[in-house]
């Protein structure tokens, strides 16, 4: 079985502050892997985990600026075979149907050494969090599309998830090929350890550009684009902000806000 | 109001149309002439007369049941049902996420998903949202000729159109897509009494400091009339059930007022909520990062504070 993840670099969501030796830990990095994506990295490898050692591979596949890179090291890390960076300055300002253009060729050119199985994604990435993009890759693949899995099982051929929709609980059946994406219930993401971070050193990383896998840098990027963002502003803080202790009539004073507010 | 036709997509559990569905009626009037969309079983007679007093020109139906849940055919009959419409407006949900993507492969459209409004600027479709845990506001401009926008429950305030309009029922079909995937079994989930989280104008959430005794949020949700929700820690610990998760990963809510009880914050769940018209939390830590964004918060404990705000929330309604 060959399996693709796809992982996103995003920023930070928050910075992970440390101290060694008493003194703040700083990096370079304020990017990193989307946290999601941990959950399709760890789908995968336990797939592969339960097949006899050489019936599996996983490749995991970012699209992206050169920092990007960092996403596919940490795929590494957690152990997948292979990695894939598409890096190409044609791609900056795509949209999510852009993206999904470039994922779907980088697929199809890792199919030239075998057909993959699977494709494999986040539930959303934890930046813009549209959750556009699985959908979109599933259709340029032309694949079934199984989203939202909080649990995957594969057997003879057939993918099987579990999925919660906010009206029922269901089980849906696939043949492969297939795209599924992964919630954050499906699995615990594992920590990299000593021994795959050293060996992720040593795995060599792909880069390809859109001329290697056939892609008009015309159809992507930010001219191809459907949306323009034409202006972002952080919003402002909240104003006039009232906190109180609690010194016997908190729940008083906490019902007079709302109230005075008109929301009670 | 321009003759611009604007599709709005019906959202409705079984026969009870969802609010969120008149709020983008509302909208679809400020932008030109509304027409509704209703797929799965047959509208009812009530829920016809409700989109024609919010406007709908007319109201169009996909009967094709229980394969409307299936996204690929809803957006292919979609795409039918839509043809005439330079603008498709639905609720945002996850479900709405994969009928726009798969409908903007078919048309050509481009997409916004998340909206909180929609303008037409110079025959232009514009949007505009909060991104990044509604720390940022975004405006985008749709460069296609059609467009598709998502929009976020609790960002219009509903109205009825000055008369109700014309609203002929019409039936349409497209043609049904090969589907790859088989829906083997669905276990409906039993809903709360009242609104659907995503769509409550109240929500009441509690997390960790309710030590996964929910009487107390679930007494303060009645009183307000709102509706319940979880952190991620208290679904973790099995202390309720998964649909009341408030999180990025879980139900993004924009209620008018969200009461936050017990819950530390953490960007996570921040990400799901911030962006709520009025935000109070109690918490018993006064550090926790929830007050950072809490227009009013109580450093307290739950048995103390939600008890006594209940009864005094109780005396003004009786009073």
């Amino acid at each position: 079985m060959r399996i693709v993840v796809t992982v996103k670099f995003v920023p930070d969501l928050q910075s992970h502050r440390s101290f060694t030796d008493g003194t703040v830990t700083r990096t370079a990095d304020d990017g990193t892997m989307n946290e999601l994506d941990e959950n399709a990295v760890e789908a995968a490898l336990q797939l592969k985990e339960a097949l006899p050692e050489g019936e599996a591979e996983v490749y995991a596949v970012t699209v992206g600026g050169p920092d990007a890179v960092a996403a596919v090291r940490k795929a590494l890390q957690l152990g997948v075979d292979h990695a894939v960076h598409v890096c190409d300055e044609s791609i900056a300002g795509s949209d999510v149907f852009g993206t999904a253009r470039v994922l779907a060729a980088a697929v199809r050119e890792i199919e030239k050494d075998g057909p993959v199985d699977l494709v494999i994604t986040g539930m959303a990435a934890l930046d813009a969090l549209t959750s556009m993009l699985p959908t979109a890759l599933a259709a340029e693949l032309d694949v079934a599309q199984l989203t939202l899995a909080s649990s995957l099982a594969v057997a003879n051929g057939v993918a099987t998830i579990e999925r919660h929709m906010p009206d029922a609980h269901e089980t849906v059946t696939a043949p492969l090929p297939a795209l599924v994406s992964v919630t954050d219930e499906a699995n615990t993401p594992r920590y990299p350890n000593f021994k795959l971070i050293m060996a992720a050193r040593t795995k060599p990383v792909a880069t390809w550009s859109l001329t290697d896998i056939g892609v008009d840098p015309a159809q992507v990027g930010a001219m191809a684009s459907r949306t323009t963002v034409l202006d972002a502003s952080t919003q402002p803080p909240r104003e006039n902000r009232v906190k109180i202790n609690d010194t016997g009539d908190g729940g008083v004073q906490l019902a007079r806000f709302l109230i005075e507010r008109g929301l009670a | 109001m321009t003759d611009t036709m604007v599709t709005v997509l019906v959202e409705h559990r079984g026969n009870e149309i969802a609010q969120p569905t008149l709020e983008a009626l509302t909208l679809a009037r400020s932008i030109g002439r509304p027409i509704a969309v209703w797929m799965g079983e047959e509208p009812p007679a009530g829920a016809v007369t409700a989109l024609r007093e919010y406007g709908a020109e007319e109201v169009r139906v996909v009967a094709i049941g229980d394969r409307a849940r299936h996204s690929g055919t809803a957006a292919a009959v979609l795409a039918a049902a839509t043809a005439d419409s330079a603008i498709v407006l639905m609720v945002s949900t996850f479900f709405t996420k994969e009928v726009a993507t798969r409908l903007a492969i078919a048309t050509g459209a481009g997409v916004v998903v998340d909206a909180a409004g929609a303008a037409l600027v110079d025959g232009r479709v514009e949007t505009t949202q909060t991104v990044f845990a509604a720390t940022w506001n975004v405006r985008t401009r749709v460069n296609a000729d059609r467009a598709i926008v998502t929009l976020r429950p609790n960002t219009t305030q509903a109205a009825p159109a000055d008369r109700p309009a014309a609203g002929e029922v019409i039936s349409v079909m497209g043609m049904l897509p090969e589907v790859r995937e088989t829906v083997v079994s669905v276990t409906p989930v039993e809903r709360d009494a009242g609104v659907p989280l995503s769509e409550a104008a109240v929500v009441v959430a509690g997390g960790r400091g309710t030590r996964g005794d929910y009487t107390l949020v679930r007494e303060l949700a009645d009183v307000l009339g709102g509706a319940v929700g979880a952190s991620r820690d208290a679904i973790d610990e099995g202390w309720i059930s998964h649909e009341h998760m408030v999180g990025q990963t879980g139900v993004t809510v924009t209620p008018v007022l969200y009461v936050a009880c017990g819950i530390s914050g953490a960007v996570h769940h921040r990400g799901g909520m911030q962006a709520s018209g009025t935000i109070v939390a109690v918490n018993i830590d006064p550090d926790a990062p929830i007050f950072e964004i809490a227009d009013f918060g109580v450093v307290g404990d739950l048995g103390d504070v939600l008890p006594q705000a209940i009864e005094a929330l109780k005396a003004r309604r009786q009073g």
